[in-house]
């Protein structure tokens, strides 16, 4: 857009100059006799692809696969229902970032739904915020719906920390934070070794994948080295701003082409190896692994989300605000769980579109800007159905 | 101020109205001498005009000859007080703006305000004194109005519902089912001001910005633009859901397609900057003091030199055209090189979480 001076640091990652160069080196690097097929891991690189229109700058043969790396996406059913309960049953004000807002639950409902029929639930920009609003009222039972995955976690833990110092009785944490690592192995292994020849039906094909930025400024690339070693896979730790994802891009084809197979970092900016050695102790500190979690999408991944370590279990609203846990039965015929695995299209679903649209969302994957299929509704709904015919041309 | 009690002089209340320290109470709106003596003491002193002081139920007046154009909104805003502006002069622009955008010179307004038990009067009286600078200023006056007090919970301090009138002048065809293939897409100038403003002080917002509303009136802009072109095909005036609304508004009714180019669409640094910190969208946040027109593209630099030398219309750019497409989609060339959809709002645009 055209502003009366430029973003520093923001506006550099966005010059259309840089990425017509970039689209040149990456269609020059593409071998045409072969396809390329990158999973970009974080929805944060799903919604750069589609709201700069990265995808048009790419050769035909590469191909960005959608990851599961949407919190919002991921969480299920059972937990929305669960946050709800809270708020209804046991009466808490329950402190929620925005997407979650209106992210299906059971029976048709969402956390919007169930404000409006009273229930006292608060759309927060920060923990900050739900520490002040328990401070303020120190009668009434403030409960942080805390999500995300290891970027927003640090956050939480500090919340915690400062809850814990300040005495304030009235807070606690419903804690769903995830891990990235281990949905990132449950999808390569439904991937197969690189060595299969032919997928089965349900394996996703990848030739590569773009790493998470924000979560790997907290926990560094290093625990991505699994992933060539196990897996075969090169990995390219990208960032979030188009450029970035374009360079991450020409880096992966590269190694495909050159037959390398390790972790590159293109986010050195700010991901280092090891990553953010303080903010990996807070979490060490405030939260303990969960024996294992339900993911949308993936099923029950063991150690892959935290709970709040027995220090801080008198923080724990599940322990606090205990609620007859729900099935979270998901819509028939939402094809969310094969979206989240890169199984499949959003196209491929029959509800999308159709009953499945932004506003009447039926799976998270429609809900959260960062899914793919809210992606696809939103930026690019017309490579389906063709360009219009006129466009582009000129009055 | 409708009432045939209020008309009837000030000196019979036993003392003024205690701007300072009163707050409204339920008898301010019971029709007894409290709320004649709101009326008189606030209300007309303030918004004052001939049509007003006929102290009836409805203002009379003999209609200038032409086509007349009528419109109402509901303002509803909080905070009442932002950056810029206040519930009062929004409700005064946002109705001018509303009967001006089928190219009608506005008349009258008329005013129905429900006061929430407990708004200061101190608050009451900034929002009217506010109105009434906002009426002078556009020479649309307030010629008739009512006033009901809701209990304390009921309401949000102020809600302040406008109707307003105005003739169209002869030979003026606009409507938003009237662009078509080949038609240029033209803006007034920067978009988001008005919703960041308002963003930048709701309370659990921490950021500061010296970004102000920029609600004002419009019918003088558009007067200038009907001047220089007569045969402009649209007009809108991008306010809530922003300018990727209006756009889908417009190729919705009008059967087409639009081509902008995010380039040289005008956005301030800061609002940039606000938007980029909260997740939210430029094209997707609201304006009080910007217009889309679409007219024949022959005609776009003339329209567009007209809008330029206005104060109103100094930023102003062409930001794109309408071409044929089934579909309606408002498709965007990004800065960035590539293109994308910019669909309708879904819901409220949500910060996103990392």
């Amino acid at each position: 857009m055209k502003g009366s001076s430029a973003m520093k640091y923001i506006d550099e990652f966005r010059d259309g100059k840089l990425a017509r160069g970039l689209a040149r080196a990456i269609a020059a690097e593409a071998d045409p006799a072969r396809s390329y097929r990158l999973m970009e891991f974080c929805g944060g690189h799903t919604h750069a692809i589609f709201r700069y229109g990265v995808q048009d700058l790419m050769p035909e043969n590469l191909k960005f696969v959608h990851g599961p790396g949407c919190p919002v996406c991921v969480l299920p059913m059972a937990r929305i229902d669960q946050a709800i309960a809270m708020a209804v049953e046991h009466g808490v004000t329950l402190c929620t970032y925005g997407d979650l807002m209106r992210v299906p639950a059971s029976e048709r409902r969402s956390l919007l739904k169930a404000k409006a029929e009273g229930a006292d639930i608060r759309m927060i920009y920060s923990t900050q915020d739900a520490l002040a609003i328990a401070r303020a009222d120190s009668g009434r039972q403030v409960v942080l719906f805390a999500i995300g995955f290891e970027t927003t976690t640090p956050p939480t833990a500090v919340a915690l920390k400062v809850a814990r110092a300040e005495g304030l009785a009235n807070f606690s944490v419903f804690c769903n934070h995830v891990l990235t690592p281990p949905a990132l192995a449950t999808i390569l292994a439904s991937a197969g070794p690189e060595s299969d020849a032919k997928p089965t039906p349900g394996q996703v094909e990848l030739d590569g994948i773009l790493g998470p930025s924000h979560v790997s400024t907290i926990i560094g690339s290093r625990p991505y080295e699994f992933v060539p070693e196990q897996f075969g896979k090169p990995v390219v730790i990208a960032g979030f701003e188009p450029l970035d994802v374009m360079q991450s891009a020409l880096m992966l084809v590269r190694q495909i082409n050159q037959g390398r197979c390790t972790v590159e970092n293109q986010y050195t900016r700010a991901v280092t190896r090891d990553g953010n050695a303080k903010a990996r102790a807070l979490m060490a500190e405030v939260f303990a692994p969960r024996e294992t979690f339900e993911w949308r999408g993936l099923g029950f991944l063991p150690g892959s989300a935290l709970r709040l370590a027995d220090t801080y279990a008198d923080f724990d609203a599940e322990l606090r605000f205990p609620v007859a846990p729900g099935e979270g039965r998901e819509i028939k015929g939402c094809e969310c769980p094969s979206v989240l695995r890169g199984v499949m299209e959003p196209t491929d679903c029959k509800l999308f579109g159709t009953v499945c649209t932004p506003d009447n969302p039926m799976g998270a994957c429609m809900v959260s800007s960062e899914g793919a299929c809210a992606a696809y509704w939103s930026y690019g709904r017309f490579r389906q159905s063709g360009r219009p015919a006129a466009a582009g041309v000129s009055a | 101020m409708a009432g045939a009690e209020a008309g009837s002089g000030r000196h019979r209340y036993t003392g003024r109205l205690d701007l300072a320290r009163g707050a409204v109470d339920m008898s301010h709106g019971s029709g007894g001498r409290a709320m004649a003596q709101l009326i008189d003491e606030l209300f007309r002193a303030h918004l004052d005009n001939a049509l007003l002081a006929q102290g009836d139920d409805q203002a009379r007046f003999q209609p200038p000859p032409g086509r007349l154009a009528i419109s109402t909104d509901g303002h509803v805003i909080s905070p009442l007080f932002f950056p810029g502006g206040d519930i009062g002069s929004l409700a005064v622009h946002g109705t001018i703006n509303d009967v001006a955008m089928c190219g009608a010179r506005p008349l009258y307004l008329a005013a129905g305000f429900i006061l929430e038990e407990g708004l200061p009067l101190a608050d009451l009286a900034r929002i009217v004194e506010s109105m009434a600078r906002a009426c002078n200023a556009s020479g649309v006056p307030v010629v008739t109005g009512d006033t009901k007090v809701v209990e304390r919970g009921k309401g949000d301090g102020c809600f302040i519902t406008t109707t307003g009138l105005g003739v169209i002048p002869d030979g003026i065809e606009i409507s938003g089912s009237r662009a078509v293939p080949g038609d240029a897409i033209l803006l007034s100038g920067t978009i988001g001001d008005h919703g960041v403003a308002i963003m930048s002080k709701r309370e659990n917002l921490g950021f500061e910005t010296e970004i102000a509303s920029d609600t004002a009136a419009l019918h003088d802009l558009v007067a200038a633009m009907l001047d220089a072109v007569p045969d402009i095909h649209c007009l809108r005036d991008p306010t809530r859901g922003g300018l990727a609304t209006t756009l889908n508004e417009l190729a919705q009714q009008s059967g087409a397609g639009m081509q902008i180019q995010e380039a040289v669409i005008p956005v301030r640094a800061e609002v940039s900057a606000a938007c980029e910190l909260l997740g939210l969208d430029p094209v997707y946040v609201a304006n009080e003091g910007k217009l889309v027109a679409i007219c024949p593209g022959e005609h776009a630099q003339r329209l567009l030199a007209a809008m330029r030398a206005h104060p109103q219309g100094h930023d102003a750019a062409i930001i794109g055209q309408v071409v044929a497409d089934p579909h309606r989609f408002v498709q965007m060339e990004t800065s960035f090189g590539g293109s994308r959809i910019v669909d309708w709002l879904a819901g409220e645009q949500l910060p996103r979480i990392c």
